[in-house]
């Protein structure tokens, strides 16, 4: 019986290229684990930062590869159909694999500056960022939902990673707990899709929708909703925010950032799909309830982040505030609205990484300077990070000339398109609610000091504050580190005026002691030159989001 | 091979799983809340198999494999932070995460 | 091609199955109760094993034995071992304080939403049919019972790529259960180095360590820090 299965067993063909951006991110940490493990002293975090940067740009590059091949090919699936090659999960790819660089980049900053060693940080994160890829590419709810795991499992373990923080351990525990819920939660929820459909496979399953008219189709609604309930625990909608504030506060801020983009990507891609694609015929069944959830989001998430006094904490409902937007373009349920949503996950990516980036910097070692107070005055003690913190908050805002004004215009505009007249309007005034809160860091930075400090600006920005001084005249300097940083700080000016010449941190290899690691200002001027670069020439990364659309398996 | 209609077990299962969920939601033991996901994803597993009977489908039988491995993975996880925590404050309620508010 | 099997009237079981199911139903649902219910988190563990088995049994009752023998064998032998294992380790097992339950609204609230969604579940499967689904579209159940050959074949084809997923769980858990199982030696040394600098930050040759004053020329910041770094 046994033998006459093996003769039987036809393995399916594994298009390797098809999965090689997960390949690489798999493989990668494997590698690093290895060379740790092998080395016989301790290597330093750079190594490891270095490993993981060339295998987010390995990865980028075959993602890019990929789009090369999807373009003219068209959509397909790879695997025995459990993966989707198509534009829009190649696009996720491009933007995950850009966040994994970016993490490289900031998180090699952060270990040095808080004396954390080993490659637990890279090997987590890369990961978790392949575990957001296949949730984006996976065409079956099975793979979605160990893409799920894969990617949370490590981001728990992220969010624990500093150990001499208590908030961290917290944090960790604290995700981990509500996550386990909302995974089982999901788990019984593709149970009883399959149950209604026989099948856990996307296409199959849209293929059963469209040929059967299911007279009572309960078992399906119920499974839908249980699906959706997984799904907005992990992109924080609102029902289900209530462990972002204190997860987002508690980790350690480069794994914030990197849990705000990553998470949030995985988790909409999976969604958008699951729910457009597969779905798609019920969507008078789901668009209610992304209405209310999208419009109950976007509300809250904009006025509780008013009354924050913690920077994490804000940028933590902001980051709910997104997600709400992101929703609107579900809600549309057009192909418009999904490239929207597609296009707003994106360039959301990139902003949100640099924030965090900068609240990094900001929050000095220690990790513990979050208080709205630290900004207090910035533009005078580090003018680099100033501007571009208020860049990347306006940005997020929405302000004319970057990316993310773009997004938000994008998302109303198909809203708009699709009669969700009421829904756009809240849309609106929820980015005004949202616009109060970003200014108010902002004009914090760059007009508080003149009220606490009393130094005319002139004078402040010179270095020659007691207490506020960049250091470039304070005793410090005369360090060799101090004068270094003196240098750095300088090399990094021209690039607040010209952000998408981003290539300018490089060159300064020496630890900058006056508070910008090179890495971690490289990757902020990335950020900030994709935001800014995109939001003036817009046309491409609009364009690639609705290619990616229109190839939508 | 069994007769037992599958609804039965159906039943048994959302049962399982609304007692694993509401012991989630009432317990402040962390290792217990934790008990309560195996719970929950106990249920879902026995659906799984119950569907993978009723349509006659290896499928569902498969997909309780994965789960296995998850819910290992995820075991290893959680306790391992949870050791790590609680070595330092020797407290296992949920309440005494106190240092986040909100 | 509407589905399904013939809906078998929910009552016309044979005698020996329905025993089978009533008595693993109810140890499922009591072992279930009891976990909840333990004041002791040990007894809960064992109210575990109890509905894992309980559980085990219905997969053997449907044609699923292989599932029901790794259920035995994965989570009662190593989930739950590694529970008491916990327990154990953190020697937590002590009664937990009822009465100090800070969201009052929560349990009267839990209890209601558990009732709802069961209830609804259970409205949604009694007005409808159960199942809906087309029948055998991944491949059929194997007619012997134990035969795992169907399930094997059905991993490592269909399910091909999950299944090589899976292995990158297994070393995030291995990798987790490192990191976080070292964690008191690290938080030593992080003490050390907010108490006197140098120390673990040193380890990496860091010259912040040396120059942090200088960071944001914040001299009083300093102090600040360092009562935050040193753990209570």
């Amino acid at each position: 019986m046994s033998l006459f299965f093996l003769s039987a067993l036809v393995l399916p063909k594994i298009a390797w290229s098809a999965i090689l951006p997960e390949l690489i991110l798999l493989a990668a940490p494997l590698v690093l684990l290895a060379v740790s493990a092998l080395s016989a002293r301790r290597l330093p975090t750079g190594v490891y930062a270095g490993g993981m940067g060339a295998a987010g740009l390995a990865s980028l590059g075959a993602s890019v590869w990929l789009w090369t091949q999807v373009t003219p090919h068209g959509a397909g699936t790879a695997v025995d159909g459990a993966i989707a090659v198509d534009g829009f999960s190649v696009l996720v790819m491009i933007l995950v694999s850009s966040v994994v660089v970016l993490a490289a980049l900031i998180g090699e900053g952060y270990l040095r500056r808080e004396g954390i060693g080993g490659p637990e940080y890279y090997v987590l994160a890369m990961f978790s960022a392949a575990g957001a890829m296949l949730m984006a590419s996976a065409d079956d709810l099975v793979l979605i939902f160990l893409g799920l795991e894969i990617m949370s499992i490590a981001l728990y373990v992220l969010a624990g990673l500093d150990a001499r923080r208590q908030g961290s351990g917290e944090a960790a525990m604290k995700y981990f707990l509500l996550g386990a819920f909302s995974s089982a939660i999901f788990l019984y929820g593709i149970a009883l899709v399959y149950g209604a459909t026989g099948s856990t496979n996307l296409p199959q399953i849209a293929d059963f929708l469209a040929h059967n008219v299911a007279s009572s189709d309960g078992l399906l609604l119920a499974g839908m909703a249980l699906l959706l309930v997984g799904f907005f625990f992990k992109i924080a909608a609102v029902p289900f925010h209530m462990w972002t504030p204190d997860v987002y506060q508690g980790s350690p801020t480069p794994v914030t950032g990197f849990m705000a983009a990553v998470a949030k990507a995985g988790g909409f891609a999976a969604l958008l799909r699951v729910f457009f694609a597969s779905f798609g015929l019920l969507r008078d069944d789901w668009q209610p309830v992304i209405w209310l959830v999208a419009v109950v989001t976007l509300l809250v998430g904009a006025v509780l982040a008013l009354v924050q006094r913690d920077v994490k904490r804000m940028l933590a409902y902001s980051s709910i505030n997104h997600a709400g937007f992101i929703l609107v373009g579900l809600e549309a349920a057009t192909t418009r609205g999904i490239a929207a949503s597609l296009y707003y996950l994106f360039v959301y990516g990139f902003m949100v990484v640099g924030t965090f980036a900068v609240v990094t910097v900001i929050a000095r070692r220690g990790d513990e300077a979050h208080d709205l107070g630290s900004y207090r005055g910035l533009a005078q003690r580090q003018p680099f990070l100033a501007a571009m913190l208020a860049l990347l908050l306006l940005a997020q805002a929405g302000v004319p000339l970057t990316t993310g004004f773009l997004a938000k215009l994008y998302i109303i505009s198909a809203a708009v398109e699709a009669h969700s007249y009421a829904l756009a309007v809240i849309a609106m005034v929820s980015a005004a609610i949202a616009a109060f809160f970003y200014l108010r860091v902002v004009v914090l930075m760059y007009a508080g000091a003149k009220s606490g400090v009393g130094l005319p600006a002139p004078l402040a920005a010179t270095g020659a504050g007691e207490g506020a001084g960049s250091g470039e005249l304070s005793p410090v300097a005369a360090y060799g580190p101090g004068a270094a940083s003196a240098a750095e700080l300088e090399g990094d000016r021209p690039e607040a005026s010209r952000p998408d010449g981003a290539g300018g941190g490089e060159g300064h290899g020496e630890p900058d002691a006056a508070g910008v690691p090179a890495t971690i200002a490289l990757a902020i001027a990335l950020c900030a030159g994709f935001t800014l670069l995109f939001g003036i020439w817009a046309q491409p990364v609009v364009e690639l989001a609705r290619q990616a659309t229109l190839l939508f398996h | 091979m069994t007769d037992v209609s599958g609804a039965w077990y159906l039943s048994l299962a959302a049962a399982l799983f609304g007692i694993g969920a509401f012991g989630l939601l009432v317990r402040r033991n962390v290792l217990v809340m934790f008990m309560c996901v195996e719970l929950m994803l106990n249920a879902a597993n026995l659906t799984f198999v119950t569907f993978a009977r009723m349509l006659n489908d290896i499928a569902g039988q498969a997909v309780v494999f994965f789960v296995l491995v998850v819910a290992a993975a995820e075991v290893v996880v959680g306790l391992a932070i949870i050791v790590a925590i609680f070595r330092r404050r020797r407290e296992a309620t949920a309440d005494d995460l106190h240092i986040l508010r909100g | 091609m509407h589905p399904g099997l013939v809906p078998v009237p929910l009552l016309a079981t044979s005698l020996p199955d329905a025993i089978t199911f009533a008595v693993s139903a109810v140890i499922v649902i009591a072992g279930a109760i009891g976990v909840v219910v333990a004041r002791n988190p040990v007894h809960s563990a064992l109210m575990l094993v109890m509905t894992l088995f309980g559980v085990a049994v219905l997969f053997v009752e449907q044609r699923a034995d292989f599932l029901a023998a790794v259920q035995v064998i994965v989570y009662a032998g190593a989930i739950v071992v590694l529970f008491l294992f916990v327990i154990m380790l953190l020697g937590v097992d002590r009664r937990e304080a009822v009465s100090a339950d800070p969201l009052p609204w929560q349990r009267p609230l839990a209890l209601v939403l558990s009732f709802c969604a069961l209830g609804s579940v259970l409205a949604l499967g009694f007005s409808g049919a159960w199942s809906t689904g087309a029948a055998s579209v991944t491949g059929a159940l194997p007619h012997r019972a134990g035969d795992t050959a169907a399930l094997g074949k059905v991993v490592f084809t269909t399910y091909l790529l999950p299944f090589e997923v899976t292995a990158a769980l297994l070393v995030i858990a291995v990798v987790a259960a490192v990191l976080l199982v070292r964690v008191p030696q690290l938080r030593e040394q992080g003490g050390q180095a907010g108490a006197e600098r140098g120390g673990a930050a040193g380890l990496e040759g860091d010259p912040e360590a040396v120059s942090d004053p200088g960071v944001d020329g914040d001299p009083q910041g300093l102090g600040e820090r360092d009562r935050e770094v040193v753990p209570s």
